[in-house]
């Protein structure tokens, strides 16, 4: 092994790790809702190669209006599905959607693209 | 009481703090008008509750302007169906602009590839200056990536930020790669040459993968809106105007927004009805196949109940009004299977967790894989090599076979269901259905009708169409569903009506009236024995065999004779025998349920063919024996007319619920069947079959493709045969998976039940 392929073989290693770290383990944007006058938690939600925010925490029991706001027109996100409050919503480009949903049960739910690849959790507490 | 406060939210703008709130809310709760005022200023929103006379959203922006704020304008509410049109013309748009996309990259990438090939005709070569045409290829090459692919890297990007990765990251990555050594090349090559290298340039793979990809992208976009066919057909059932009879008589075409309950609807012959309500004048034959599945029209009279979208035949007939909007049935189907769409199936877990981790996951592969090479090829070549494997990896790893192996099956599914009148819940309904390998029935309302029917007229030596008559006017001023049964048994003989007097109900026992002079009685025996009529030997042995034929006896007397007999049953539905059949067909073993004695249980068995069933069961012991089923470790499907089985339809591993054609509001049941009769469940139990048959393939398909094409991609057969994968092939393969899986879903759209 020469020198090129070692530098080669370290610098891909480290990279692989990155990759592993920067998308499994490193550390997510969190939020909690906020709840308005009328009782309803809300939050907004922008919708852009991803969820932002991607982790939102809500009380249980109250309803919860999510907005989301789609800043691309890219077709990966155009699909919102909710499978667990059984919600399957189109996001129209450069629009807000409201979604509007009860959590009944306390837990962690995730919410994903129509392939599943962009991923964000709603956790009732 | 009060006055009717409205409310209405305002967003608001230019507030940078908690004190900015409170200005604006005293600035609001001071306008004439308003009740009161809140603002939050971590929503930015503002909560106005004002009387609608004194105030109005205008004024309400005036008194936040007023306090040096703005008022950012929000689109107004829009209705479901205009949203949905909305998304369909930016789908449209979208979908144009995919395809100049593609076509420009197909267009570039018919040049680019047979110059890159110049290379295989070594005469033409040594005429061409090198340099100079790897700079053309880099010009040609540039629109490709900078128009047609530039959404592949966006999309990375943004993702890359929300530390998600999806399958454009692959294609960006994969092609950035090939484009940026090919770049090197072209521009310095000497840093290649010295190094003993030949500067091989990629701009062929880089334009083709993207155009390929495209190809796929638009072939997929095509299919997807054909999954969702269904739907929107069934959206766009619902009538646009509705003619309404105003109080003076006058008749007006309104927007069917503009409907509000109670009032009177004209439809004429060939006309949708507007929405749903119940007939007030005249009467008609509807077609309602499009809600039931039924393709008989259903005949409708005065106090009959119509439903919005089905298309009156016939007649002409005036509704009232009694639901509008999401109430309708219209709309409660198309939530039902809207709902259902956006549910997961248990069998599409695995998949679930494999996408949530597969792209990072080939990223990492792709990168061993170039270190690999790197490391194990001979120096010469091990650049090369390892860059093609590496892209060629990117390539064909396809996430989103995957992802759409089992959701465009559930969307076909489920549309194709509500086609047919059958409405499936969520995609779990589905896979249980599949499971189903024994049917139990509820005898009563499944089986049979629910209703009773004349099923014997027994006249010895008289009369009988003139003595029908006579039995049809008294009954006729009856409610009892008995004499329903009487009504609609003569008038399907076609007897003519006359008129009765003194009419009287003789609780618990029958009714009597004076029809052409003569007084008539029917009832049951303890009637006639009130009236001292006494049955002939011959009467009394033939309401003895009636009887015990568990049928019910209605005695007939006239001008004080005991003249006729009437056996009233619950009849078998026309269609139940088929259907029964058609499911032991499917190797289902069907089982009867009923309140019945055993001998009734027993006799309604044999017609219908089956060979269990339960007799003398209890409302409240429906769901044991639902229980007992699956003891004996079945999967039991129960199906039930909703009404007091909803605990056995809850019990069972799938229930049915047989929805007489009105009320899809069935909590307890899985699939609610529109027709009222049991070919639904035959069409729910294949319906389900095809389906997970068709999830069950994609899903093998998308797996054993990802498993198979990587490692071939990454090179594995390379040291064996000498094959290594082309990342263009990859780009092929990929484009070609995500569109089988899809095409494979579409194949449900031919469904059809079995013949009924």
């Amino acid at each position: 092994m020469d020198t090129t392929a070692i530098i080669v073989t370290i610098v891909g290693l480290g990279l692989a790790a990155f990759v592993l770290w920067y998308f499994f383990f490193s550390p997510r944007q969190t939020t909690s809702a906020v709840s308005s006058s009328s009782g309803v938690q809300e939050v907004d939600i922008t919708v852009k190669g991803g969820y932002s925010p991607d982790i939102i925490e809500v009380e249980r029991g109250k309803p919860v209006q999510l907005s989301f706001y789609r800043d691309e027109e890219n077709s990966c996100s155009e699909e919102l599905l909710m499978p667990d409050f059984s919600i399957r919503r189109d996001l129209p480009a450069f629009k807000t959607t409201l979604v509007e949903l009860l959590p009944e049960k306390a837990g962690t739910f995730t919410f994903t693209c129509g392939m599943g690849m962009l991923r964000g959790s709603l956790v009732v507490k | 009481m009060e006055p009717t406060t409205k409310t209405e939210t305002l967003d608001i703008e230019g507030m940078t703090c908690a004190s900015c709130a409170s200005a604006i809310e005293k600035s609001l709760s001071r306008a004439p008008g308003v009740q009161s005022a809140m603002v939050n200023f971590a929503t930015e929103k503002a909560t106005v509750q004002y009387l609608p006379g004194q105030a109005s959203p205008a004024s309400l922006k005036e008194a936040v302007v007023n306090a040096g704020y703005g008022v950012m304008e929000r689109p107004p509410d829009t209705s479901a169906a205009e949203r949905s049109a909305e998304i369909d013309r930016q789908k449209a748009l979208a979908y144009q602009k995919l395809r100049r996309r593609f076509w420009v990259a197909a267009g570039l990438a018919i040049i680019i590839m047979p110059l890159s090939m110049l290379m295989l005709w070594p005469a033409l070569m040594a005429r061409v200056n090198m340099p100079l045409l790897n700079y053309a290829l880099l010009l040609l090459t540039l629109p490709v990536l900078a128009y047609s692919g530039r959404e592949f890297y966006v999309s990375a990007w943004n993702g890359f930020k929300h530390r998600a990765a999806n399958m454009d990251t692959l294609i960006a990555v994969g092609t950035g790669a090939a484009f940026l050594y090919s770049l090197a090349a072209t521009v310095v090559p000497e840093f290649f040459t010295s190094r003993g290298l030949m500067p091989e340039v990629y701009y062929d793979t880089t334009a083709t993968i993207i155009a390929l990809i495209l190809l796929g992208k638009v072939m997929e976009m095509r299919a997807k809106t054909q999954t969702s066919a269904a739907m929107r057909s069934l959206i766009g059932l619902q009538a646009k105007t509705a003619r309404v009879v105003r109080p003076d008589g006058a008749e007006v075409d309104v927007p069917i927004e503009q409907v509000q309950l109670g009032d009177i609807v004209v439809v004429r012959p060939g006309e949708k009805v507007a929405t749903d309500g119940r007939i007030t004048e005249g009467q008609s034959a509807v077609d309602e196949a499009m809600l039931t599945g039924e393709s008989l029209p259903v005949e409708k009279k005065s106090g009959d109940p119509v439903f919005g979208a089905t298309l009156n035949k016939t007649g002409s007939f005036r509704f009232e009004v009694t639901k509008v909007g999401a109430d309708t049935m219209l709309s409660q189907i198309v939530k039902l299977v809207e709902d259902a769409q956006g549910s997961r199936a248990p069998i599409q877990r695995l998949a679930d967790k494999v996408s949530s981790i597969f792209v990072p996951t080939v990223v990492v592969i792709s990168i061993l894989t170039f270190v690999l090479w790197f490391d194990l090829a001979p120096v010469d070549t091990r650049l090369p090599l390892a860059l093609v494997s590496f892209v060629a990896v990117l390539i064909i790893a396809c996430p989103c076979a995957l992802g759409l192996a089992t959701p465009t099956a559930i969307m076909v599914s489920t549309g194709k269901g509500a086609e047919h009148g059958v409405l499936i819940r969520n995609a779990e309904a589905l896979e249980k259905a599949y499971q189903v390998n024994t049917v139990l029935l509820d005898k009563t309302g499944t089986i049979t009708r629910g209703e009773p029917a004349v099923t014997d007229f027994l006249a010895p030596g008289q009369d009988g169409p003139r003595l029908l008559q006579l039995l049809a006017a008294v009954e006729r001023q009856s409610e009892h569903p008995l004499a329903e049964a009487v009504v609609r048994y003569a008038d399907a003989q076609g007897s003519s009506s006359l008129a009765a007097t003194g009419f009287r109900a003789v609780e618990g026992k029958g009714a009597t009236a004076t029809v052409d002079g003569q007084a008539v009685f029917i009832g049951n025996r303890r009637l006639l024995a009130e009236e001292g009529i006494t049955l002939s030997p011959e009467l009394t042995a033939q309401a003895e065999q009636l009887l015990s034929q568990a049928k019910t006896v209605l005695y007939v007397a006239v001008a004080g004779q005991a003249v006729a007999l009437l056996g009233v049953a619950d009849t078998v539905r026309d269609t139940s025998v088929a259907a029964i059949r058609e499911l032991q067909a499917l190797g289902i073993e069907v089982v009867m349920m009923t309140g019945d004695n055993p001998q009734t249980a027993a006799q309604v068995a044999g017609q219908v063919g089956i060979t269990r069933y339960f007799a003398e069961v209890l409302p409240a012991e429906k769901a044991g024996k639902v229980k007992e089923l699956q003891a004996e470790g079945r999967i039991v499907a129960m199906v039930g007319d909703g009404i007091n089985d909803a605990p056995a339809l809850a019990q069972a591993d799938i229930g049915l619920a047989i929805g007489s054609g009105t009320d899809v509001a069935m909590e307890a049941a899985g699939i609610t069947l529109m027709r009222s009769d049991l070919h639904g469940v035959v069409t729910a139990i294949e319906l389900s079959r095809q389906t997970i048959r068709i999830i069950k393939q994609n899903l093998f398909f998308a797996f054993i493709y990802n498993t198979l094409g990587i490692p071939v991609a990454a090179g594995l057969l390379y040291p064996f045969f000498g094959i290594l994968l082309s990342p263009m092939l990859a780009a092929a393969a990929m484009a070609l998976s995500s569109v089988s899986v899809l095409t494979n879903s579409l194949r449900l759209r031919g469904f059809s039940p079995i013949k009924n």
